[in-house]
Formats: structure tokens, C-alpha cells, sequence
């Protein structure tokens, strides 16, 4: 393995983020608490509880997913789809490296940027409703590997990207319906017998369930089924991502 | 002297169908600097990316420092630094930190006595704090060199370095270049500046539609093909060759004069007959004076004695 490797390249990405840590920070963080009123205080006010929780505290784990899915997934995308795009990827493709050191770098700096942004998130949840974890640690477990698969998903996307159109359509056409319908905001034992069978098929309903049982003890689907989920999801994404420096696939002409 | 850089039979037939490279046969000597010299699209920069692993090759080998550049890429990667042909920088760093980046990226511990040595040597110390959105072109492309030393290569591909660039800093370049030789580094230039290869290089390639024309030895390409040129002034000037020197290759020239060229390498040059049978022709000369072909001739002589593209046949 070439460490030095892997670690500048953490080094670099995670110095981008820290320039923008503001801004990165401002909007997610702004985006929540509005969330958390208009869902948590107004809506939450007419719904008592879900599943024994509050409708506010319910919510918390969806919120954090959501963001944290997001910003997975456009921080990884940028990290190597900038470098393509002003052409400075030729030094990536030129050095030493091998295909996992170099995603090791650029998802680990997408990840951990996107896992600190989660952690302000749940901070920020406790000024608006009363939350206990339950499972901290699995709750940890969650959030990493949430991270590390949709930044692994991100780059796939910044590799593939023509153009920054495409570089904002997956998230905007796929990931936010994804999220939105994988029960962010609601339990799937809510909706009527036949979309509940539809949205086993939404691998977020998974990473959302098995998010909130870490939290309240309660989960839609099988907390087993659910790491089982992130870690296919994880493997399918590697898998992609060795085939396409495998064969160059619009990296390497 | 060792080879350092082995290229066999390597061709590039890009995605739709184009042959960049047609079957390129090239060894590099440790030490040396050759100038790769072709005209636009000729496929210079193909072969450099190629080498340095950018792109893939469609068939053939190439061996550098004895490892194979696909199945022993790190080792055969780690000797090499680029100098790409455009100018490609993240603007929003610092000149240090992306220095630092590239000798992370090759694999080499953090080193920041080395980076500043490379950093002053380039002029560039004073700036490793400026964001390279701030730097002039020269200085980007000072740090796209830093950058490529910043690992100690012992091959440096330097893709039209001079491209651009004005001339006090081309004469930068062709020292920092000459620094480098004496370091021991072997160093591969493309340019489009003759005079360039002539000043700096120890041998000399010439590709043009993906094919290496020759690779010679500076020195000797010069003497094997160049031709010696003798312009005679007349006192009265001629519209014609005179049917006395008629058995002599010689021209009128613009100003009335006659031209006479001639192999250096020749036995005989065949000068003191010709100016014998001048002045018994009745022919007063005023004036005598010779020059060497250079470089550039040779060059514009062999790009334009290349066949026609052939690459639409060899498609079909
Ligand atoms: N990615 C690519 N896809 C298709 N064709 C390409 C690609 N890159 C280069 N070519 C073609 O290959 C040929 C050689 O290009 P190359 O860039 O190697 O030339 P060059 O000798 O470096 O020219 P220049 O002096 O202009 O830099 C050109 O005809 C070019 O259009
Ligand atoms: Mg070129």
C-alpha cells in the first residue's frame, strides 16, 4: 500500500473542506432546523407519536440521513470530478497509486466531512427535541458506513459525469426521491399493504430503519437486514469502482 | 550508456478509430535529453501520456528502468515525473501544498527541506504561500515543474515546456534542464522550437503522423544531412546560368547571383574547379559567403517527405 499516498490525498481534500467548512456547514444546519419546525412543531403537533416516540424526536434520524446521503455523495462526486474537469487528474492517473489508495483517499476525506456535518446535525437536533440513544455505538456503526457507501456511490457518479448537469442530476433525480420515500419522516407500517412491499425495494428504508432502531429500539425492517443492505451496497459499489480502473472507463483513454 | 526507457512497437488507435501512434520503437539512454520534435497532432504528447501511464496502449511494451509500465506500474511510475503540456492546477491551493501533494502521491515521505530546495531552485519560494489563481502563467507553469521534481524522478517528460513562454524564461528552463542533466535525470522534451532542440539536446527524434522519422545524435544528424550552401555574389548579375558552368547544380539567386549546395561529406566539393571555370567564363565575383543548413531545414525537409495520411485506408 502506498500510505503516503493515501494520505496526502486525505490530506488535500479534507484542506478543501476545512476552506469551506462554513458554508458546508451554514446550509445543512439551516435546511434542519427548518425541518425540525415546520415537520417537528407544526406537522408534529398533530401527530402524537410514532411508534411510542414523539413525531419530533421520529423524525431526528431520518433528518440526519438525509443530510448525511446528500452530502456523502456530492462531496465525493466534486472531490474527483473537479480534478477531471480542470484536467489535474492527470497526475492521479500518472502516479504509483492503485485504484483503492485512491479511493480510500478521496472517499475517506468525502466521508469524514460528511460524517462531522451528521454529528453537528444531531447536535443541532437536541435544541428542538428531547432524544436519548439508545445503541450509541451502533449508532456510530451506522453513520460511518452510511458515509463510506454513498461517498463510495458519489465518486462512481463524479467519475461518470460529462458535465456538472450530470454531476447534479443524480442526486436531484435519484438519491432525494430515495430518501424522501425511504421513510425519513414516517413509519412504512403507515402506508397501505401494497406501497409497503414497493418500498422494500428502496434500499434507504434500510439505512433509515436500522438508523432509528439505534436510537428508539423500533425498526421497520430487521436491524440485520438493514447492515446486510449497507454492506451489499458498499460491496456493489467497490465492485464498480475496480471495474472502472480496471478498464479506464472514462478516466483513462 | 544503460538504457533507462525501452518503447517496442507501441501503437494508440484512439476510441473512434484514430491511430495516434504507429508502431513506435524508441530507447532512451540514461542521462541523456532528447528532443521529440514533430509538427501538431503528430502524436507527441500521445506517446508521453502513454509512457506515464495517462492513457492506455493499444499494443506493444515499454520498460522503464527494467519494469514493465502496465504489470509493474508503481515501480516504473516512481522514476518518472511530468510536466504536462497544459497548464492543469487546482486554483485554489497554495503552491506548497499541492508540491507537498505530488511528492505524497508518488509514494515519498514528506520531505519540506527537499520542497524548498525545488521551490527556490524554480524561483518559486517566495510565492509558496500564493493560491495559484494569483500566479502568472510563467509561475503555474514553474509549479507544474516543482510538482514533477517533487519526487526525485529519474526521467522528466517535459511536454512543450517552452510553449508560451517568453524568453527570459525559456532561458530559466533550458537552465534549470541543464541543472538536471548534471543531476543525472533524462530528461524528454517535445517542442516545436528547433533552435530550442538544437541548444539543449544530446539527440534528436523526429514523429510525425505517429511514426518516429529518425532519432539520431544531434551532432552527427546535423553533419549526416547537412548541406553546406555557397552564394556567390556577381558584379554583374546574370538572369541565367551561363552555358559555361552548365554541368553544375547551381542556381540564380534573388539578388542575380549564383547558388551552389554541397555535401560537406563529400571527397570533393568541387569548389576550386567551379570558381576556376567562373572567372574563365568571364564572371567577376564581388562577393563569397556560405551557411549551414540547419536544424529547422532538415526538419521541414523530412516532415514534408512523409507519405500522405494513410490512416483512412488502414481503417478500412
Ligand atoms: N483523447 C483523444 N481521442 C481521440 N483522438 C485523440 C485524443 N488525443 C489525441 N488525439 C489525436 O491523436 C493525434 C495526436 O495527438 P497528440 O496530442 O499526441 O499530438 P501532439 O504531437 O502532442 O501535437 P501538439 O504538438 O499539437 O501538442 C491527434 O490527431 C489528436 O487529434
Ligand atoms: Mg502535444
Amino acid at each position: 500500500m502506498n500510505w503516503h499516498a493515501i494520505t496526502a490525498i486525505y490530506r488535500f481534500e479534507m484542506a478543501r473542506t476545512f476552506r469551506t467548512l462554513a458554508q458546508s456547514i451554514v446550509s445543512p444546519v439551516l435546511s434542519t432546523s427548518l425541518y425540525f419546525i415546520v415537520f417537528g412543531a407544526a406537522i408534529g403537533s398533530r401527530i402524537d407519536q410514532v411508534d411510542g416516540v414523539s413525531y419530533g424526536a421520529f423524525i431526528v434520524p431520518g433528518l440526519i440521513m438525509l443530510t448525511v446521503i446528500t452530502q456523502s455523495i456530492t462531496n465525493a462526486s466534486f472531490g474527483i470530478y473537479f480534478p477531471k474537469f480542470i484536467g489535474s487528474v492527470y497526475e492521479l492517473l500518472s502516479a504509483p497509486v492503485n485504484f483503492l489508495e485512491i479511493v480510500i483517499g478521496y472517499v475517506g476525506a468525502a466521508a469524514t466531512k460528511a460524517f462531522m456535518i451528521g454529528l453537528i446535525i444531531l447536535a443541532t437536533s437536541f435544541f428542538f427535541v428531547d432524544i436519548s440513544i439508545l445503541h450509541p455505538v451502533w449508532m456510530m456503526a451506522f453513520l460511518v458506513l452510511t458515509c463510506v457507501s454513498f461517498a463510495l456511490m458519489g465518486f462512481i457518479i463524479g467519475i461518470w459525469a460529462g458535465n456538472f448537469e450530470q454531476l447534479q442530476l443524480v442526486p436531484l433525480l435519484v438519491i432525494t426521491p430515495l430518501v424522501f420515500l425511504g421513510g425519513s419522516f414516517y413509519s412504512i407500517s403507515m402506508l397501505p399493504p401494497f406501497w409497503q412491499n414497493v418500498t422494500l425495494f428502496n434500499p434507504v428504508v434500510y439505512l433509515v430503519s436500522g438508523f432509528r432502531w439505534s436510537f428508539f429500539g423500533t425498526a421497520d425492517v430487521a436491524v440485520g437486514w438493514s447492515l446486510l443492505a449497507i454492506g451489499g451496497f458498499t460491496i456493489a459499489c467497490l465492485a464498480a469502482i475496480a471495474w472502472i480502473f480496471r478498464t479506464g472507463y472514462k478516466i483513462r483513454s | 550508456m544503460p538504457t533507462i526507457l525501452s518503447i517496442q512497437d507501441l501503437t494508440k488507435t484512439y476510441e473512434g478509430g484514430y491511430e495516434a501512434l504507429r508502431g513506435v520503437n524508441l530507447d532512451i539512454n540514461e542521462g541523456e535529453i532528447l528532443a521529440l520534435l514533430g509538427p501538431n497532432g503528430a502524436g507527441k504528447t500521445t506517446l508521453i501520456s502513454i509512457i506515464c501511464g495517462i492513457s492506455n496502449p493499444s499494443t506493444g511494451t515499454i520498460s522503464v528502468g527494467g519494469h514493465d509500465s502496465l504489470t509493474d506500474y508503481r515501480a516504473a511510475r516512481s522514476l518518472i515525473g511530468l510536466v504536462p503540456q497544459e497548464v492543469a492546477l487546482e486554483p485554489f491551493e497554495t503552491v506548497l501544498s499541492t508540491v507537498q501533494f505530488s511528492r505524497g502521491l508518488f509514494g515519498k515521505p514528506r520531505d519540506p527541506a527537499a520542497i524548498e530546495a525545488i521551490l527556490r531552485q524554480l524561483s518559486l519560494w517566495d510565492k509558496k504561500d500564493a493560491r495559484i489563481r494569483t500566479l502568472s502563467g510563467g509561475m503555474k507553469r514553474r509549479v507544474l515543474i516543482a510538482k514533477a521534481l517533487s519526487h526525485d524522478p529519474r526521467i522528466l517528460f517535459l511536454d512543450e515546456p517552452t510553449a508560451g513562454v517568453d524568453v527570459e524564461l525559456r532561458k530559466d528552463m533550458w537552465e534549470i534542464v541543464e541543472t538536471l542533466r548534471q543531476a543525472g535525470v533524462t530528461i524528454i522534451l517535445t517542442t516545436h522550437y528547433i533552435e530550442e532542440a538544437e541548444a539543449i539536446a544530446d539527440r534528436i527524434g523526429v514523429i510525425n503522423k505517429g511514426e518516429i522519422l529518425l532519432v539520431e545524435d544531434k551532432v552527427t544528424l546535423m553533419r549526416r544531412m547537412g548541406q553546406k550552401r555557397l552564394d556567390i555574389d556577381l558584379s554583374t548579375p546574370v538572369d541565367a546560368v551561363p552555358d559555361a558552368l552548365s554541368r553544375y547544380p547551381l542556381e540564380v539567386n534573388e539578388s542575380g547571383g549564383l547558388t551552389y549546395h554541397y555535401d560537406t561529406n563529400a571527397d570533393r566539393t568541387g569548389i576550386t574547379q567551379l570558381l576556376a571555370d567562373l572567372s574563365a567564363a568571364g564572371l567577376h565575383m564581388s562577393d563569397l559567403h556560405t551557411s549551414q543548413s540547419s536544424l529547422e531545414d532538415i526538419f521541414v525537409d523530412l516532415v514534408a517527405d512523409t507519405p500522405a495520411d494513410t490512416s483512412k485506408e488502414d481503417a478500412a
